[in-house]
């Protein structure tokens, strides 16, 4: 008895590295510290109530972005790890092995589990204030999209302690995923967190089409949308073409895994390339689908900070929506050397050199738009500038990659790590900051500190490059991807401990980024104003932060920046909006079962994963169950009053 | 307290656009954008079904279907798609009983399509014929299991809504969930014809 205890806590539990009880024990003092706090300020209530059931889009925005946060927090430890044990040659640091499950976490968690949430959280925050509605289409589908990203993101964390986090690549190449080369857990908690939060991803795509096509403010064509809605509708259509194929994809794998099916096998006839061929047309897109929010994030900001209007509008749009039909047509070029027909690799090369072109478009059109524009330097726009050039060069590393005969050099070299992490880092990850950065007095009602913001600007920047650039030299010295180390005789040394370097100079960006946030909640300026950066679209309108119904009166945006042009006629004394009667507002109702069933989802999963039936179908009875009860729910939904509104309105205007 | 509902919902289809929209058609287009990813996810498993229909791995191939028990249910199912239209129909002259009526219809055929599949899935399984053997079962089963999926999930789906339609009666809520159902049994017919096509019927030739 207590022989197979041990056994299977053996099993059960990763063991025998320090770092990894390091982790243990942190991870065990801060969910103490937490629920001893929460306990002690009495406020699991408070919990339930206003957050984990709300459906209000904000909140679950802003959900989105604490957890987005402290997923870069992981990865970039992870990456710091990494980078520390290639500062120098031969370091012992971290064995292969677990070089191995850092390197496939480090990129799962940046791009799944990082950039989605943070781009999903500014959808939330942004999208239905700028299109004038008061919430997105299905507020209940919102919720249980967070929760089931949220569920599935725990999954896949959790594989760092107990039974073992995944080191086939972030993109879990058969046949070393399948279950004869991975024979451990780590591969399964791969598919089902991913599997259970790509559902919610989806459902987020599906939301913000419905959302933004059918919930504009009167008077709100298509063309007169605010660019960064464009642009989350561009990323949401790519979702919603993309993110079914993952879905199959991780199911056929797991079948393979789980239940000794042959799709991708060496043996019983499966095909190891058709799954690579699967995960890129998924895979591809996924990284436009993370880009082009950014791209509208930067034009609102080039907009709003040079105080112009946007240059060349319907050559943006046009340019977005290439961007996103042409990702689907470019996923071969991830496999150029894998032994594929000259006439395909052609049209593959040629069709990802053609992105370049509207990429190009949108790069003119902000340097157009800033040109003889009054141009201020506050942090949302200094991370746009930053953004510009950095992109250019990864764009322009980007293009020499997609030149077939010259990636069979650089396939698989230092060189591509160093050119996506040029644009994911550069251009995402700078992109989703300023936007964040720009929004953060609307959502929170509070401006951030100016000062600390610029040193994080300055130390991620300078960090940035002084991390990538050298990573391209040494691509093109001969040192491949997911190497754990090398010797003295390579001669890679001083590049790789300058890299580490910059690394570690962005880690300490993200330390003045969180003294920033910090700071300043201790020193709150409040934003009475509602319109901080002299704002253009219909968000800063409102005050901030803005009411639960958004909107007090419905507003009417017959043009293209609509608050802009309403400010100018009232400067001119032109009064064109008579002032409508405040009427009570219908809400959409909390509900706790998005919550109950990602949990469900949650519990499954885990029993799936460990082979534990007795866990798994009571789970899908759950989710069931759930289904059903909300099916059977109709009276879920409230009115605001107005005379609370009308107050709400007045205090947060100050006139009261 | 049924009545009363259906009162506000009237109320609140008439002035649905001061400022909140018409739910119901919110989630109809919503669940159109849905099904398109359900294409998606169909095209996907034909996609791997076409590249792995060769790979047998030396096991048994596709002269282990039986083409009459599959038109059988081809018919069974087409019928069910059939009654789900006059379930619409008599839902929009108003008829509550006669709607719930064909549902019932409409699931019992879902069901005997549903217990055809078990059974020939069995067979299958009786003659060497599992989701390990070879690449080809494997993607036939992840296929036809799907689709096989789908419909269960439909079958449950359109129970409850017996229910709720008796509870709560034809009312712009019910009206649009009617439609709802009725638009992805439509939808699972479809795929079915593909299904039936591409796997069975040049699976034989």
């Amino acid at each position: 008895m207590l022989e197979s205890i041990k056994k299977f806590a053996s099993e059960f539990f990763v063991t025998g590295d320090p770092l990894i009880y390091g982790a243990m024990v942190s991870i065990g003092f801060t969910m103490i510290a937490l629920v001893a706090t929460l306990t002690y300020f009495k406020k699991w209530g408070w919990l339930w109530r206003e957050w984990i059931t709300t459906v209000d889009h904000k909140r679950i925005g802003i959900m989105y972005v604490i957890a987005a946060l402290l997923m870069l927090f992981r990865g970039g430890v992870d990456a710091l790890l990494m980078r520390t044990q290639l500062a120098l040659p031969n370091m012992e640091f971290l064995t292969p092995e677990h070089y191995n499950q850092i390197f496939t976490t480090h990129g799962v968690i940046m791009i799944l589990f990082m950039a989605m949430p943070l781009m999903f959280g500014l959808f939330n925050l942004v999208v239905p204030l700028q299109i004038g509605a008061r919430d997105v289409a299905f507020p209940f589908l919102n919720s249980l999209s967070f929760w089931l990203f949220l569920m599935g993101a725990m999954l896949f964390n959790l594989s760092f302690v107990i039974g073992g986090s995944p080191d086939a690549g972030w993109l879990a190449y058969p046949p070393l995923s399948e279950k004869v080369f991975s024979p451990s857990v780590g591969q399964d908690f791969y598919n089902w967190g991913i599997q259970i939060s790509g559902i919610g991803s989806l459902m987020t795509g599906i939301n913000f089409i419905v959302t933004i096509l059918k919930m504009r403010a009167p008077g709100m064509k298509l063309m007169k949308m605010p660019m960064f809605v464009w642009s989350v509708l561009a990323s949401s259509v790519t979702i919603i073409f993309a993110f079914p194929i993952l879905t199959v994809t991780l199911a056929l794998l797991m079948l393979d895994r789980t239940f000794g099916a042959h799709f991708f096998t060496l043996d019983g006839g499966g095909n190891p390339m058709m799954y690579i061929n699967l995960i890129w047309m998924w895979g591809h897109p996924e990284v436009y689908i993370v880009i082009l929010p950014a791209f509208g994030i930067f034009s609102e900001i080039v907009s709003t900070f040079s105080k112009k209007k946007l240059f060349g509008y319907k050559s943006m749009v046009f340019a977005l929506m290439t961007i996103s039909i042409t990702s689907f047509f470019t996923w071969a070029h991830h496999f150029f050397t894998m032994g594929t027909d000259a006439n395909v690799i052609a049209f593959f090369a040629v069709t990802t050199m053609i992105i370049a072109i509207p990429t190009g478009v949108k790069v003119f059109n902000w340097l157009f738009t800033m040109f003889r524009g009054r141009i201020t330097f506050q942090t949302p726009m200094l991370w746009t500038l930053g953004f510009i050039p950095c992109f250019v060069v990864g764009g322009l590393t980007g293009v020499m990659l997609s030149v077939a005969p010259a990636d069979f050099q650089f396939h698989n070299s230092y060189f591509l790590i160093a050119h996506f992490h040029q644009v994911l880092i550069g251009g995402v990850a700078f992109g989703f900051f300023a936007g964040l950065y720009y929004w953060w007095p609307k959502v929170f009602g509070f401006t951030l500190n100016e000062k600390l913001g610029k040193w994080a600007f300055w130390t991620w920047n300078i960090g940035f490059y002084v991390c990538f650039m050298p990573q391209y030299f040494l691509g093109l010295d001969g040192m491949t991807r997911r190497t754990s180390t090398f010797g003295w005789d390579k001669g890679w040394y001083e590049l790789n401990l300058t890299s580490t370097i910059g690394g570690f100079m962005m880690g300490l960006g993200f330390i003045f980024q969180v003294w920033q946030i910090a700071h300043s909640v201790r020193f709150m300026q409040k934003d009475t104003t509602g319109d901080p950066w002299n704002g253009r679209t219909l968000e800063w309108s409102i005050p901030s932060p803005a009411p639960e119904y958004n909107f007090a009166v419905i507003p009417q945006a017959d043009e293209q920046d609509a608050w802009w042009e309403e400010k100018k006629r009232r400067a001119e004394g032109i009064v064109t909006v008579t002032e409508q009667p405040i009427e009570p507002i219908h809400m959409p109702g909390k509900s706790g079962i998005p919550f109950i069933k990602s949990v469900c989802w949650f519990v499954t999963g885990f029993g799936f994963i460990w082979g534990w039936y007795w866990m798994a179908i009571p789970g899908l009875i759950g989710i069931a169950a759930c289904m059903l009860i909300h099916s059977f729910t109709y009276d879920n939904e409230y009115y605001i009053p107005a005379e609370t509104v009308k107050h709400t309105e007045a205090t947060l205007r100050g006139t009261m | 307290m049924a009545n009363s509902l259906n009162h506000e919902m009237m109320n609140e289809h008439q002035h649905g656009h001061d400022g909140h929209h018409d739910q119901e058609e919110l989630r109809q287009f919503g669940f159109w954008i849905f099904l398109m990813t359900d294409v998606i996810l169909f095209s996907v498993l034909f996609a791997t079904y076409i590249v792995l229909s060769g790979s047998t791995n030396g096991g048994p191939g596709t002269e282990l279907f039986e083409l009459n028990g599959i038109i059988i249910s081809t018919f069974v199912l087409l019928t069910s798609s059939f009654t789900s239209g006059l379930a619409v129909l008599a839902m929009h002259q108003g008829k509550k009983n006669a709607l719930i009526n064909w549902l019932i219809v409409t699931a019992l055929l879902g069901a005997t399509f549903i217990t055809l599949e078990v059974t020939e899935f069995m067979t299958l399984v009786h003659e060497g014929a599992t989701i390990g053997t070879s690449a080809f079962w494997s993607a036939f089963f992840t296929l036809v299991g799907t689709h096989g999926l789908h419909v269960s999930i439909g079958l449950v789906w359109m129970v409850a809504l017996m229910f709720q339609i008796k509870k709560y009666g034809i009312n712009p809520v019910t009206i649009r969930k009617v439609n709802i159902v009725s638009l992805y049994w439509h939808f699972l017919d479809v795929v079915w014809i593909f299904v039936f096509t591409i796997v069975y019927l040049m699976g034989v030739m």
